[in-house]
């Protein structure tokens, strides 16, 4: 029985890969992005005592913009936007610090130092004014939940159409490949989009998470960001024959999108060798917007990058699966010749003997 | 009109599935295709209905709106009831309403499965559900109707009653095609196909096919050549090839298991005899 089980196990590489591949790559990812500490956070400097407080920042600040016409105005827009983590506005005798509330270690991080500081500083924590974990987490988990379902569900739902042999019948009857597609995608794109407005809802409702910026955008982001899931479900449902191989291979897709995507560990606190993994992964890409919409009201233009990244991942995942998905539903190697005036088709093939 | 393939090439990799294979499926009648596991039917089959290509060879088929296909799987949608998968079917076909009524209502009769309308496809009987996908097949009033082994794994009863669905569709001028392992169901076909390896092993009628085999089959208590007998009931059988007198045992008259056993047979032998 033992032997059977391991010659068995030999031959399903799937398993075989989660069971050693697996544990190695979670052990090196997990090692090296399970970081909370932030080394460094992006900092403004404004106002007219800007380039005198810049030099008495300890290390921990990296000054990235310094401006001494800027006002408090000035420094809420760079934080808005995303550009920065913190700043300092500073005036003749005292300065506040601005610190981005939806950035939540890098935010805790900051208050700790600055409690250290003088008490000349005077924190002012925006977009997350508690620090509530709930509130920078409920805007990646609908992330999540839409990667869940666009993935795993979507490639369950596809794949069972193979599974059952009613591809085939799909593919024989007189619909168009991409009827046929569109016909098997538009539902769960719709459903996750049911799903989406749901749960934003809910986790507003239930945990008192902020809606601050324009809920297009934020619908733009998901949009996008469900096109790319919804390109890997059809994808994991085309190298699946069955319902159990395409939820091993969504896992391989779900777990480094957890770990990764900056939804628990701080992009910033990840070491360099793993961190780039993370904008390989669309889930970084919405929790940007989803964070920077909710939170802190970002306006479009500062989401240019990931909506950008959301975009170029969509055209290029979403294609490329509905291309193979379009390969299985009508092969190619046949060439039509002639079609006869009694509608009979003669379709003739040459190749070497 | 007749429908079919010629010389049909297909190549999986290094492996070939069908070697100049060729077979005619006149309307108005039921061809079978016979043989073992790996013989090429499915193949055969797919490349008639477009889902396999050819690599050498010609297919010859109605338009795509005309040809209803039962492949070896399902053939219907399981979580779906009966009256919800005529309607997904008929509306592919342009059927809906009245004239998707008047199509599947007949057909749901005869295949008495107008009582369960409303069950889950995936609820019905292995029989049930085979004859759901034989409805499906037909509502398009196919010209070609190609049906992959329908009543493997269905009960006796069932098989009886798909085979009479078959046979009315074949009456009503419909060409149909249909693979099969089971041998007293090709011997009713108008004509059939035995395939052996991706070969044509013997074709014909039923009884050019089973006056097709040179060399004798005796039935006999004892093998004078174990390799060339088989047990049929509880019989042995034994093929002579032509030139080879009977060792022993009876003549007999071969059904189309005995021929198509001793033609694989035959087969062996001659490969056996090539330099």
């Amino acid at each position: 029985m033992i032997l059977k089980e391991f010659r068995e196990l030999r031959r399903d590489r799937r398993t075989l890969a989660m069971l050693i591949a697996m544990p190695l790559l979670l052990l090196v990812v997990f090692g090296y992005a399970a970081n909370f500490s932030v080394d460094t956070v992006r900092t403004a400097v404004v106002g007219p005592q800007a380039e005198q407080a810049t030099t008495q920042l300890p290390a921990f600040f990296d000054v990235t913009t310094v401006e001494p016409d800027g006002t408090r105005s000035t420094a809420e827009d760079l934080l808005q936007r995303g550009e920065i983590d913190v700043a300092f506005v500073s005036s003749t005798g005292s300065a506040v610090a601005l610190v981005d509330g939806s950035n939540l270690f890098a935010a805790q991080s900051i208050v700790s130092v600055l409690n250290r500081l003088s008490d000349q500083v005077t924190t002012e924590v925006l977009y997350n004014p508690e620090l509530k974990t709930s509130w920078v987490m409920i805007p990646a988990i609908i992330g999540l939940i839409l990667t869940f379902i666009g993935t795993i569900i979507t490639s369950i739902g596809l794949v069972r159409e193979r599974q059952t042999g009613t591809l085939e019948q799909l593919a024989v009857m007189p619909i168009k490949p991409s009827t046929v597609i569109f016909g098997k995608i538009a539902p769960y794109f719709l459903v996750a989009s049911i799903d989406m407005a749901l749960i934003t809802v809910l986790g507003m409702w239930l945990f008192s998470v902020p809606f601050n910026g324009n809920p297009l955008v934020f619908a733009l982001g998901g949009a996008l960001f469900l096109f790319v899931v919804l390109g890997l479900g059809v994808f994991i449902s085309t190298v699946s024959q069955n319902a159990g191989q395409a939820i091993q291979l969504a896992f391989f897709f779900l777990l480094p999108q957890i770990l990764l995507s900056g939804m628990i560990f701080p992009l910033d606190a990840m070491a360099a060798g793993v961190r780039w993994i993370a904008y390989f992964l669309p889930l970084t890409y919405f929790t940007m917007i989803s964070r920077g919409v909710m939170l802190r009201g970002a306006p479009l233009d500062s989401l240019w990058l990931p909506i950008g990244a959301l975009t170029v991942m969509a055209l290029l995942v979403f294609t490329g699966a509905v291309l193979r998905f379009r390969r299985d539903l009508a092969p190619t190697r046949r060439k039509r010749v002639s079609t006869t005036e009694e509608g009979t088709e003669t379709d003739t093939q040459a190749g070497s003997t | 009109m007749s429908y079919g393939v010629s010389d049909a090439w297909v190549r999986f990799g290094s492996q070939a599935a069908l070697r100049g294979v060729s077979v005619d499926v006149p309307t108005g009648q039921v061809t079978a295709v016979v043989g073992g596991d790996g013989a090429g039917k499915t193949t055969l089959l797919r490349s008639l209905v477009g889902r396999v290509g050819l690599d050498q060879g010609s297919v010859a088929v109605p338009a795509r709106e005309r040809i209803g296909y039962l492949p070896a799987t399902a053939g219907s949608w399981l979580d779906m009831s009966v009256q919800e998968n005529i309607d997904f079917v008929g509306g592919a076909y342009g059927l809906a309403g009245q004239a998707l009524a008047q199509r599947s209502d007949p057909l749901l009769e005869r295949a008495d499965l107008a009582g369960v309308r409303d069950r889950l496809s995936g609820q019905l009987s292995g029989g049930m559900r085979r004859k759901l996908g034989f409805c499906l097949a037909m509502l398009p009033d196919p010209e070609l109707l190609v049906l992959d082994e329908p009543s493997t794994g269905v009960d006796p009863v069932s098989r009886v009653d798909l085979w009479r669905l078959i046979s009315e569709a074949a009456a009503n001028g419909s060409a149909v095609l249909m693979s099969t392992t089971y041998l007293d169901e090709a011997e009713r076909c108008a004509s059939l196909l035995v395939l052996h390896d991706g070969r044509t092993l013997l074709s014909g009628t039923p009884h050019e096919v089973v006056s097709s085999l040179p060399g004798t089959i005796v039935s006999t208590a004892t093998l004078s050549r174990p390799d060339f007998g088989w047990r049929h009931g509880r019989e042995l059988r034994e093929w002579f090839p032509e030139g080879r007198q009977p060792t022993g045992g009876v003549a007999i008259t071969p059904g189309l298991e005995d021929v198509v056993i001793a033609s694989s047979l035959k087969l062996a032998l001659d490969g056996e005899e090539q330099p």
